[in-house]
This record gives C-alpha cells, sequence and structure tokens, in this order.
C-alpha cells in the first residue's frame, strides 16, 4: 500500500468566488489542456475569466491583492459542472487551493477532487454567503475546515459543513488515492469479470 | 416492486464494498483518448503498474486532431505530442487503437456505439463527460477524471458511490421537425442544469420508444449537462436490430443469446425508482439556447425572457448570460444573426443528424458572411455521407465538409470562433469560451435547425422549411 498523509484539516485564508454553475471549461479552458502532464496548469486557472484577450489583467479574486495567499476557495451552486476533466480541480490545487467550501458540486467534479486528496464541502446558502462576506470584508481571517468535525470556523462564524461520507472517509483514513485498495481484490475482480455473460462471448 | 435496470447492471458488476463505504464497480468497456489519458498512463509507469484487461480497452484520438490538414507532424507541436503519447501507450499497452490511419477513427462516443463495442448491460467508463451517451444501448456509462481513468486501467474497476434513479418519461409524440435534440434541451430547460445531482436518469415513455437508437444517443448523451451521473434507455428491438452484424457485437447464435440477455435487463413496469417526472413530448417545439449554460433554451417562437420574470439565482445567471451574448432581453429568439454554423460532434455528429441537415440544405446556399462546417462524427459517419453524395450537398450549398473529429465543439484544434462571432451549434455545451473564443457565443440547436440558420443567416423555425 502506498501511504497517503490524511486530509482531514485545511487552514488559510479565503478566496470568494460569487456565481452559480461555474462550469470547468470556465476553470480550465480547454486550450490549456494540449500538455501531458498537470505541472503548470495553475497559472492558467480562470484564465479568461481573469485576462481579456489582449492578456490584460480583469478584475477577478484570483488576482485581488486583498486575497493573496488565499488557499481556501468559496463558491455557490453547482460548481465544477461540464466537463469531466480533471485538470480543473488539478489547476485550482497547483494555483493554491487547498479546501473549497461551496453549496453543491458537480458530482465528477466532487469525485476528482477528492480522489486528488483536495475536500470540497458543502454548506447552506446563507452560510456560504456569510463565509464570503467575511471573507469581504476581513480578509485576513483564517478559515479552519475541519473534516473530524464537519464544521467551518472563520472569525465569530462557525458552521456546519456535509460532503458524501464515503468521501470524507477516503480523506480522513487517507485512503482518498483508490488504485492500491482496488487492486487489494483482484481475486473478486476477475471473479467478477468472469461470471459477466459478455466476457465470455455469450458462447 | 423489481429491480430497474440501473440497479440489475449495477449489481452484476460490483466488486466489493470499499472502507470508504464506495461500491467498487467492475468496468466491462473502457474507452480511451488522447486528453485525458497521458497523465493516467504516466500514473501507472511510476507506480510500476499494468493495464489489467488491455482487452476490454479502446483508444482513439479525437479532441485534438485537426479536421483538415491531417499531414504528420501536425502544425501545433502541443497536439503532435500528445499524439504521440497515446500511440506510445497504446503499443505498450497491447491496447486495440483506432488511430488516424485507421478507418475506424472518430469521436469516442460515436465509434463505441457504431462498432457494436458499446452494448446493453455493460458498465462502461471513459475520461470525458458524455460517456452517458452510451446508456442509449441500456448500458450504465460514467465518464470519469483522469485519476479514475488511471484506476479503471490499473483494475479495470472503479469507487462509485450509487445514485439514485429517476424515470424521466416522455409522454406522447413528437412534432414534425422536432427532433431529439430538442427533446433533451427541452428536459435541461425543465429539469435545470443541477437538478440531476445524485441521480442517475432512466428516460422512457412513449416518446423515447419511438426514437431510433441514433436519436437515443443524442438524449442521453447531455445527461450530464443536467447533472446526472449517468442516462439510460432500456434495450427493446431497436436496440437488438441496430446491433445486430456490427463488428464487435456477437455473431451467430451468440447474438441471439446475448439479444435475450439484453431485453431480459430492461426494466419492467413493476420497477421503482426513488423519483419520476413526466414531460409532455407533443409540447416541445424546436429548441435555441440564448444563454451560457444549455439549461437557458426556449422554443423557437418564444422570446428571449425577461429580468423582471425571473427570481433568484435564475435571475442573476440571466443578467451573466445577457451580458455576454449581447442579447437583449424581450426580443424574439428567431432573428438573433449568426456568424457561424457548425454540424458535428458527440451529440449530433452521426449519419442521421447529417441526414437532416443535408435535406435542409439542399438546393440552398449559406448565406453570405456565413462560416459553415460539416464534421463528421467518426470516419465511417464521413463514408458514409460520401456514398450518400451528402457530402457534395453541403459543399455545393457552401458548407465545408471536414474529416471526422471534435472540432469546434471545444476547440482544441484549430477550428474556433473568432472574436464574438455567434454561433449556431449542433453541439452540447454552450459555455463561455467553449468553441475557442473567450467572447464567442453559441446557440446550441438542432443539425437541421443549425443548417437553417446557416441557409438564413439567423435563427429561423426549420418547420418552415420541412
Ligand atoms: S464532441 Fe465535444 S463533447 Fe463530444 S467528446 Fe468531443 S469535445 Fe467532448
Amino acid at each position: 500500500m502506498t501511504i497517503t498523509p490524511i486530509r482531514s484539516l485545511a487552514a488559510g485564508r479565503g478566496i470568494p468566488i460569487r456565481e452559480n454553475d461555474i462550469d470547468t471549461d470556465r476553470i480550465i479552458p480547454a486550450r490549456y489542456m494540449k500538455g501531458i502532464t498537470f505541472e503548470g496548469l495553475g497559472e492558467f486557472a480562470f484564465h479568461d475569466a481573469r485576462f481579456d484577450e489582449a492578456g490584460n489583467p480583469k478584475a477577478h479574486p484570483f488576482d485581488d491583492p486583498r486575497f493573496k495567499g488565499g488557499s481556501i476557495l468559496v463558491v455557490n451552486r453547482n460548481f465544477g459542472c461540464g466537463s469531466s476533466r480533471e485538470h480543473a480541480p488539478q489547476a485550482l490545487e497547483k494555483f493554491g487551493i487547498r479546501a473549497i467550501v461551496g453549496e453543491s458540486f458537480a458530482e465528477i467534479f466532487a469525485g476528482n477532487c477528492t480522489v486528488m486528496g483536495l475536500p470540497a464541502v458543502s454548506a447552506s446558502g446563507p452560510d456560504v454567503a456569510a463565509l464570503q462576506d467575511l471573507i469581504e470584508a476581513k480578509p485576513e481571517t483564517e478559515i479552519r475546515v475541519d473534516l473530524e468535525a464537519m464544521r467551518v470556523g472563520a472569525g465569530n462564524l462557525d458552521f456546519g459543513i456535509s460532503m458524501k461520507d464515503s468521501y470524507r472517509n477516503a480523506l480522513v483514513s487517507g485512503t482518498w488515492d483508490s488504485t492500491a485498495a482496488l487492486l487489494s481484490n483482484l481475486d473478486a475482480i476477475r471473479a467478477v469479470a468472469s461470471a459477466l455473460p459478455y466476457i465470455g462471448g455469450f458462447a | 416492486m423489481s429491480r430497474n435496470l440501473f440497479d440489475m447492471v449495477w449489481d452484476m458488476h460490483k466488486v466489493a464494498t470499499l472502507s470508504t463505504g464506495q461500491d467498487q464497480l467492475f468496468i466491462g468497456l473502457h474507452l480511451v483518448h488522447e486528453v485525458t489519458s497521458p497523465q493516467a498512463f504516466a500514473m501507472l509507469a511510476e507506480r510500476g503498474l499494468k493495464v489489467l484487461y488491455p482487452g476490454r480497452t479502446f483508444a482513439t484520438v479525437d479532441h485534438i486532431v485537426p479536421t483538415d490538414d491531417r499531414s504528420r507532424p501536425f502544425s501545433d507541436p502541443l497536439a503532435e505530442e500528445m499524439l504521440g503519447a497515446i500511440e506510445r501507450n497504446v503499443r505498450a499497452h497491447g491496447i486495440e487503437f483506432f488511430g488516424l490511419d485507421s478507418g475506424n477513427q472518430g469521436i469516442v462516443h460515436i465509434i463505441g456505439p457504431e462498432l457494436g463495442l458499446t452494448q446493453p448491460g455493460m458498465t462502461i467508463a471513459c475520461g470525458d463527460s458524455h460517456t452517458a451517451t452510451h446508456g442509449a444501448f441500456g448500458s450504465i456509462a460514467f465518464g470519469i477524471g483522469t485519476s479514475q481513468v488511471r484506476d479503471v486501467l490499473a483494475t479495470q474497476t472503479m469507487a462509485l458511490d450509487r445514485p439514485k434513479v429517476r424515470l424521466v418519461r416522455l409522454d406522447g409524440k413528437l412534432g414534425t421537425g422536432v427532433t431529439a435534440k430538442d427533446l433533451i434541451l427541452r428536459i435541461m430547460a425543465e429539469l435545470g442544469v443541477d437538478g440531476g445531482l445524485g441521480y442517475a436518469y432512466e428516460y422512457g415513455g412513449a416518446a423515447i420508444a419511438a426514437l431510433s437508437m441514433e436519436e437515443r444517443m443524442t438524449v442521453c448523451n447531455m445527461s450530464v449537462e443536467g447533472g446526472a451521473r449517468a442516462g439510460y434507455i432500456n434495450p427493446d428491438d431497436t436496440t437488438v436490430e441496430y446491433l445486430r452484424g456490427l463488428p464487435y457485437a456477437p455473431s451467430g447464435e451468440g447474438f441471439e443469446k446475448a439479444a435475450a440477455f439484453w431485453k431480459s435487463l430492461a426494466s419492467g413496469p413493476g420497477s421503482s425508482y426513488d423519483d419520476e417526472v413526466g414531460i409532455d413530448a407533443s409540447s416541445i417545439e424546436p429548441m435555441v439556447t440564448w444563454g451560457i449554460n444549455p439549461g437557458q433554451g426556449i422554443g423557437i417562437s418564444g422570446r428571449l425572457p425577461r429580468l423582471e420574470d425571473l427570481e433568484g439565482a435564475e435571475r442573476d445567471l440571466a443578467a451573466k448570460a445577457y451580458e455576454h451574448m449581447k442579447f437583449t432581453p424581450g426580443d424574439p429568439v428567431k432573428g438573433r444573426k449568426v456568424d457561424v454554423a457548425f454540424i458535428g460532434s458527440c451529440t449530433n455528429g452521426r449519419i442521421s443528424d447529417l441526414r437532416a441537415a443535408a435535406a435542409v440544405a439542399k438546393g440552398r446556399k449559406v448565406a453570405r458572411g456565413v462560416r459553415a462546417l460539416v464534421v463528421p462524427g467518426s470516419k465511417r459517419v464521413a463514408a458514409q455521407a460520401r456514398a450518400e453524395g451528402l457530402d457534395l450537398i453541403f459543399l455545393e450549398a457552401g458548407f465545408e465538409f471536414r474529416e471526422a473529429g471534435c472540432s469546434m465543439c471545444l476547440a482544441m484544434n484549430p477550428d474556433k470562433l473568432l472574436g464574438d462571432e455567434v454561433s449556431a451549434s449542433s453541439s452540447n455545451r454552450n459555455f463561455i469560451g467553449r468553441q475557442g473564443s473567450p467572447t464567442g457565443r453559441t446557440l446550441l440547436m438542432s443539425p437541421a435547425m443549425v443548417a437553417a440558420a446557416a441557409v438564413s443567416g439567423e435563427v429561423v423555425d426549420v418547420r418552415d422549411f420541412v
């Protein structure tokens, strides 16, 4: 078994991005996926929302000096919808994001985050909005995303969060890299395969 | 209450319950393409693992390939590097590869079905969200990220939470000129782009049963646009007849056995679901999207929604959409000028789509100033279109007729919108920047509607052409 660190606590300053249905094309435009590694994706995170076509910066929380160095991304509904590209959470992580707090996440995106050890946790609309307000008012506030207690704490705020049990288990037990666990059931894999009618070619 | 197809297929493929609580699911068919696989193969190499079932894995190239000059090396060195990587990886692991020199090359979700690789009752995975397409056969098919591609390569299984199942029933009959694309755009508009979170969709009802296999693929393809993890349709005689004789489908006596097995999987009238919704198919018009997500669509006779008629989050999103699209709320959707017409993609790049578009294009001319592109979904589709003379109809009308690939669906190859061009597109996503220009604007519609827009220079009702 490869030993993976547990990911039960993330703490840092926040970056708020207020909008529903932010798709993975927005998080990492397809033209930056033309590489055979994930290296260097961080600088292209949200590229087209941050820069105009001439390369001049537009106002975006990722470049706002108030949020510089932030590692907790705070988003709204259905974040990460669209393309299944793991390049999206990879770009966020390479940018420096260590946890995402949002109202809800697209499923493939949430799964992709988990298998790379990046917690994506849900909270109620009012709690998310309060946290976004707090970050904007006091950007220096440290935000703690605690997967043991399943709570977020920041300044005077303290609220409950949720995520799929399986994702939480994987992160807090350090088993989010799933390959080894899957491979340990090799005999069962072969047994299921040999019982499938289509594998025998329906002979 | 009996089990629905989803539960039957899931149970058949379940290997174990993992310590996280997820199920480990055997994957019957793994499809691989050049964009989401190189990192997965690299992770495999790092850990000294090999592909466990290379015979259940098939690869092709589609996303980055040029659709005009395909001579190697490509003029884009990054695209060339990605193609080189998949060629090396399939060779190293003994994976069957439909590369550029194969007659079977094409968009991964077009070639799986047309080769007979996709079959009812299978679990299917691919590092691409539109893997849901394969559900049209009564398989359960998941789009996955690159780390999961690694898992499937190394173990032929993946870890998954079992979703709930929602029956989306389409009762009644589609009207003339109304297609499967309109049907799924209407479902998106009704259920919302996050309405499917936590669910797999089973599409049923009379209007679904009446669809051809290619139309069913269009419907299932866009399940992910509604937030659903998978979408499927029960196998029936239409499914069986489509598969008969395909190169990778069972043959002879095996086929009859397979057919009986396939049909036995269909959810019965007594099957239970976690949720159920119904839509009257006869109320569906040709649809057009006006915004920046696929749920922002309306019937062709409608008007762009006024902000004051919308509430909360929907209103904010509409405001954002209008800012990008530069449209005026309250205007009719008909009459929006278009600069580009794109017919293709895994949603609508099959032969029936090309036929429908050609029927509109025949004897007409692409409007002045419109760039119109037909990109067949696969080499087989292209060959069939040529055999039927569709290529000549398109060329005569002023469309370009290209080689197979994803092309302007996501613009990872040289086919892109320029500036804030408006594109009438038969693809599946109208996200900001999706068609290659950060300020480009995409209107999703059926291929026949795209052809009608191309020859009119603006959004029109295809029913006036047929
Ligand atoms: S055609 Fe478009 S949606 Fe389909 S696989 Fe290619 S890029 Fe993805």
